[in-house]
């Protein structure tokens, strides 16, 4: 049985590398002042996808993003490791809108890609940790949801069978097809890039990434149509104006704070054997220790 | 414009009794309420519940819903959030919290999906105050503020939900304190009859088979921690941690840096994507102590930090502050613990 599988996956600022001017003044995120990455639970959902095609040959993984133009960078890695196409969803009416927003115009993608067996995704992405879009775009669509997927155990007669890694342990649970799986990073790590692949998709651009290529590199796009990708925006997806973006957003930041911590009268000391051996003592004596 | 609404509280329940989280957000949601001058409601939903009120009332709960059906227990995702859907349509609560635990999570986000109320996830803090929509000027009274550390750990938000209803939040266990507010508090039960709130096509996702780990560790209720960040630099290190925290009779934490390297496991991260703790001694090695740490440390009796680094932020909130390489540090401390504690 040959499926239509999504990945969702998001490029996501590198958390670890965050400067000062990460923060817009109206409390956005701005993106384009950060390094980039692909989400990593994501990765771990594009390998659950990839063995499930492995498993069924003759299907396609498409991979589906939101953001800005230069997530089409996600994409070229997603179809290095082995995916069949991606499309950016990219429109500055979508920009500053929170999970729900995003999970609506996100489902609008969707619903234009029409013809798909089963959404994956990562459990949640490093800059946001919300965990929301996955169940958001499945009741969006309609369709279940099973979240916490640590491996996809077998997909047949229109269930797929999931084993969910949960706090209190582990639970294994059945689907009917179509559903979304959202994915932990405690499942397999997403295959390293082939090389073939590597080589015959590098140039894989998508539309706006094309506009800034010479003409000559521009008419060899077009003679190889796999290496166009997609990109969409609102308009196509036919998203209401009213549900998307900052607009569409419930949540509103109210207000960003630098946290300035009370600082305490710490006592300071070197790494000297009396004042350690002092210390000690001192919390012997007042029972926090022994 | 004054909302009179109630507030009202998800509490998961199982093996008969109700999750810490949900106690914890119950007195936390007693004193919103009170603070609001509306009700604190309940909802409990699952089989067996039989005499659950009790658990809740001491709580200052007013007002508990009970659906109970065999077929909602264990949890499953449509089948609760159905039963929340058609609940919240019927009373209209203002603000729903839940816990950020794996059905919280699962659950929220559907709920608030349906209903397009807003919903911000892992709350480290929870109040209540006004807010005036800076483009058109239009003022809120009494909204909920749902605080939490964002984006790399430079910052705090406050996020508001001005104009959608329930403003729903979660916030993992321990964040919040759990007392008892009145133990001979008493309120009202509303038994809903689940046929009317869930239909048998939500029942679409089946639960093959359960297996219940206790956690291992319980860094929650230890009262020492010696907890490792990315400046201790290696798993080997780690061992270190570890040999200090058993001479001290307590457990090793990690901060998520430490997490992500693969130094420690995830359930012994501390921090607001992780475990709050509040030790008596928080022994912090190689932590540069970002907000997200912090806000899942800072209530710890005693702190020490021990770092190369004298300029760390977390030396800020520290009681002693040992600056030094930690290879060096902790061996130090096991020997004169050893040599003065007989």
């Amino acid at each position: 049985m040959s499926l239509n599988i999504i990945v969702l996956a998001k490029q996501v600022p590198d958390t670890r590398n965050v400067g000062k001017d990460a923060m817009k003044e109206d409390g956005t995120i701005n993106r384009a002042a950060l390094p980039a990455i692909f989400n990593p639970e994501d990765l771990n959902a594009l390998e659950q996808a990839l063995r499930l095609k492995d498993a069924n040959p003759g299907s396609t993984v498409t991979l589906l993003t939101m953001g800005l133009p230069r997530a089409a960078e996600i994409i070229r890695e997603a179809i290095f490791r082995g995916a069949d196409a991606g499309i950016v969803l990219t429109d500055r009416a979508l920009g500053g809108a929170d999970t729900l927003a995003t999970s609506y115009s996100l489902a609008q993608a969707v619903k234009k890609f029409g013809n798909y067996d089963i959404i994956l995704g990562g459990r949640q992405a490093i800059d946001g940790d919300t965990a929301q879009v996955g169940p958001q775009i499945a009741e969006k669509l309609g369709i279940p949801q099973v979240t916490y997927a640590e491996e996809i155990l077998d997909l047949s007669n229109g269930t797929v069978t999931v084993k969910r890694r949960l706090e209190s342990g582990v639970e294994t649970v059945k689907a009917p097809l179509p559903c979304v799986v959202t994915v932990n990073g405690s499942a397999a790590e997403c295959r390293p890039r082939n090389a073939k692949r590597l080589m015959r998709y590098k140039r894989a651009v998508s539309p706006s990434e094309k506009a800034k290529l010479s003409e000559e590199q521009q008419a060899y796009v077009d003679a190889h149509p796999y290496l166009q990708l997609q990109e969409w925006g609102a308009a196509y997806v036919d998203a209401d104006p009213e549900q998307i973006g900052l607009a569409g957003s419930p949540t509103k930041v109210k207000a960003i704070e630098n946290v300035v911590f009370t600082a305490k009268e710490s006592r300071r000391m070197d790494n000297n054997d009396e004042q350690i051996e002092d210390l000690v003592k001192e919390l012997i004596a007042n029972h926090t220790i022994g | 414009m004054a909302d009179n609404n109630n507030l009202i509280v998800y509490c998961e329940f199982d093996e008969g009794k109700i999750a810490d989280v949900s106690l914890e957000l119950l007195t936390k949601g007693r004193q919103l309420a009170t603070e609001l001058g509306v009700k604190l409601e309940a909802v409990v939903i699952g089989d067996k519940l039989e005499g659950v009120e009790q658990q809740l009332f001491p709580y200052g709960v007013d007002t508990v819903y009970k659906v109970e059906d065999k077929r909602l227990f264990p949890y499953t995702s449509n089948p609760h959030a159905a039963v929340l859907i058609n609940l919240f349509k019927e009373i209209k609560p203002q603000i729903c919290l839940m816990g950020a635990t794996c059905i919280g999570r699962d659950l929220g986000p559907r709920v608030s999906s349906c209903l397009h109320s807003g919903l911000t996830a892992d709350c480290t803090s929870l109040e209540i105050g006004d807010h005036k929509d800076p483009k058109t000027g239009k003022e809120y009274q009494n909204l909920l503020y749902q605080i939490r550390p964002a984006f790399g750990g430079n910052i705090v938000a406050t996020i508001v939900n001005p104009d959608c209803r329930p403003q729903m939040a979660t916030v993992r266990e321990g964040v919040m304190k759990k007392e008892v507010f009145d133990p001979n508090h008493k309120g009202e039960v509303i038994n809903l009859d689940p046929k009317k709130y869930v239909s048998d096509a939500d029942f679409v996702v089946e639960i093959i088979d359960r297996h219940i780990e206790k956690s291992k560790v319980n860094i929650k209720n230890s009262p020492i921690i010696v907890c490792g960040g990315y400046g201790v630099g290696s798993k080997e290190n780690f061992a270190l941690l570890q040999e200090l925290a058993d001479t001290l009779g307590g457990e090793v934490g990690a901060t998520r840096a430490a997490v992500d390297a693969g130094w420690a496991d995830h359930d012994r991260q501390i921090g607001q994507t992780g475990v709050t703790v509040r030790p008596k001694l928080y022994i912090a090695c190689g932590v540069s102590g970002q907000i997200q740490h912090i806000a899942g440390m800072q209530d710890s009796s005693i702190i020490i930090s021990v770092n190369n680094d004298p300029n760390a932020p977390i030396n800020t909130i520290a009681d002693y502050v040992i600056t030094g390489d930690l290879v060096d540090v902790l061996p130090k401390l096991i020997k004169y613990y050893k040599k003065n504690s007989k």
